[in-house]
């Protein structure tokens, strides 16, 4: 769970980068940029591996210094407090219904609309697509008041809908659909029309399925901002009953940050559990939908 | 918003030269909408809409209870006068300059350092660990943090006493609580403007070095004359990138410090979310919304004017 995990086998295929120093012999200057880069990487791993390793102690112990990197008497009691302080199950499963539903109504929805600004001809279409992209600078915060006064119209108040209804039209998602669709070869489509297929006909089986890495990279992108989202479940949300993951996690640390460490970092540590997953098998479409739209 | 978002119906074009036609036009309108009315509709209602709505709220005062008052610019004049507000404001902008410029120092260092000689798997693994703050919630690295900079049995002190300083009050001292903020923040978002220098420097060709390797240019030279001109476009869309992040920061000083000791951590999103959930002041809060919206806006704007002087395209 410690260094191991965070080390995908994943191979780089970018081209070679420029070589500076060719001698085989490490110089001091090769010597002082590498003791950068460890330094940079224990620091950057560090809070992650002292997190691990506190959840594994006790929590009366938890508090003690010198802080252990390495757990000497690994104990799981804070596991299992952690579930008898919150409801880490009900927890999880909002997490999980919420993100779930963002990350596949986003890319149902940012499939089709992308596929008609790519591929289907209607007047006004750029003018349509340059408003649906106008919104992507806007951030949510601006926007807050009006759609909680929507929610609260709609009736769905403190509801997991609240949080998943006002995520899913995305306008990136829908740019990086439109993109993905300009880039596959337009005679497949008109082959398909030929042979007698309508334009559902020709998105479900010819188009749909070729789009399916850049609906990946929604999916996952979706995943990771919902999943660790905090700002729209602090204000959507008001029973506990309906937190999500960070919102639970941030109220048993509580106002004074008084909970017993372990057992608050029990519950970090599980809530990242799935994040890692992606992270490791999705660490690619994850950095490419990241950096996509800005490098041309 | 919904019925008026969709005159593209209308416009089903007869253009005849396809390769065949796809029915009457009738069917093209309704295929066209069925792709778009669910995107259209659903940025409409949660996006759009509340754009105006904001903007308009931004002139009343309401409470949610009694009818909305107009009030003119009173809620803009607010932001400038009320010292709250003002002091947030003057936080973010403090905070985003500290921060940004750390964040692009440090992961510009990084970028050009993973970049030099070395194994594969120890430029993977590098790479991954840079990245692996981005997919942690912010949320979450502010609970881990809040114990590491604790005053008493925090870890950051611990260290710090091993090398013979005293106990620094980080989460209770108007300044060390600011440090940590820009602390925390960049830790989590460096990865970020990482991977775009990365891919910026990787699609530096090679030759370029080489050539200028021959004509005995070395490290800093290179550095100088054709890493740092030749990524210039990437720093741009960096540093946008970054301010715009940056401006929006709530989370960690929600957690690490609720905005305190008194106001020194508070950020305009902040005071946002307490105008309207604490106060139940959503005229204001929409007003400071709008005030962030054009702050964001002019920011952007302002960079792209200067990078016309700096910014080099091949």
């Amino acid at each position: 769970m410690t260094t191991a995990t965070v080390t995908p086998p994943a191979p780089t295929t970018r081209a070679a980068p420029p070589r500076r120093s060719s001698r085989a012999v490490p110089t001091p200057s090769t010597v002082a940029r590498t003791a950068f880069l460890v330094v940079a990487a224990a620091l950057t791993l560090g809070p992650v591996i002292w997190t691990v390793s506190t959840s594994l102690r006790s929590p009366a112990e938890s508090f003690t210094l010198p802080p252990q990197l390495i757990p000497t008497d690994p104990d799981l009691t804070p596991y299992i407090q952690v579930f008898a302080q919150i409801n880490m199950g009900l927890l999880t499963l909002n997490s999980a219904l919420v993100t779930g539903f963002i990350a596949v109504g986003q890319m149902l929805t940012a499939a089709l609309a992308g596929y008609a600004f790519a591929r289907l001809e209607f007047r006004g279409r750029s003018l349509w697509f340059s408003l649906v992209l106008a919104t992507m600078m806007v951030p949510v915060q601006v926007t807050i008041v009006p759609v909680f006064m929507i929610i609260r119209g709609m009736g769905l108040s403190d509801t997991l809908l609240a949080l998943i209804l006002p995520a899913i039209p995305t306008a990136f998602g829908t740019f990086l659909m439109r993109q993905y669709f300009l880039g596959l070869p337009v005679e497949l489509g008109e082959a398909a029309s030929i042979d007698g297929a309508g334009p559902w006909r020709t998105f479900a089986s010819i188009y749909a399925p070729l789009a399916l890495p850049g609906l990946a990279i929604i999916g996952i992108l979706a995943f990771n901002f919902h999943w660790n989202e905090f700002f729209r479940p602090l204000i959507l949300t008001i029973s506990e009953q309906n937190f999500t993951l960070p919102l639970g996690l941030v109220s048993l640390q509580g106002n004074m940050g008084t909970g017993s460490i372990s057992v608050v970092l029990a519950g970090v540590v599980l809530s990242m559990i799935p994040a890692l997953v992606v992270f490791l098998f999705g660490q690619r479409p994850l950095r490419e939908g990241l950096t996509a739209g800005v490098s041309k | 918003m919904t019925a008026a978002a969709l005159p593209t119906a209308r416009a089903a074009v007869d253009r005849g030269s396809g390769p065949r036609s796809q029915g009457p036009a009738w069917r093209r309108r309704v295929v066209v909408l069925t792709f778009l009315a669910p995107t259209i509709i659903g940025i409409g209602i949660f996006t759009l809409g509340p754009i105006v709505a904001s903007i308009l709220l931004a002139f009343f005062r309401w409470d949610i209870i009694t009818d909305p008052e107009f009030v003119g610019l009173t809620n803009f004049v607010d932001v400038v006068a009320d010292p709250t507000v003002r002091v947030s404001f003057i936080n973010t902008l403090v905070f985003v300059v500290v921060a940004v410029t750390l964040q692009i120092a440090v992961s510009l260092a990084l970028a050009v350092l993973i970049s030099q000689r070395m194994p594969t798997w120890a430029r993977t693994f590098f790479r991954s660990v840079f990245f692996f703050p981005l997919i942690l919630s912010a949320a979450s690295v502010s609970i881990i943090m809040r114990y590491l900079f604790n005053e008493e049995f925090g870890v950051v002190n611990w260290l710090l006493s091993l090398v013979g300083i005293g106990g620094v009050p980080w989460l209770t001292s108007p300044t060390a609580s600011a440090v940590v903020i820009v602390l925390v923040y960049v830790w989590q978002q460096f990865g970020f403007t990482f991977l775009l220098f990365v891919g910026g420097l990787a699609s530096i060709p090679t030759e370029v070095y080489e050539a200028s390797s021959i004509d005995g240019a070395t490290g800093w030279r290179q550095l100088r004359s054709i890493t740092l001109p030749l990524l210039s476009p990437t720093m741009l869309v960096a540093c946008v990138m970054a301010v715009i992040s940056a401006l929006q920061i709530f989370d960690q000083p929600y957690v690490l410090t609720r905005g305190g000791p008194g106001d020194a951590t508070r950020t305009a999103v902040m005071v946002i979310y307490e105008s309207a959930f604490r106060q139940l002041e959503f005229g204001r809060a929409s007003a400071i919304g709008v005030v962030l919206m054009l702050l964001i806006m002019g920011v952007t704007a302002l960079q792209f004017r200067l990078s016309r002087r700096f910014v080099f395209y091949q």
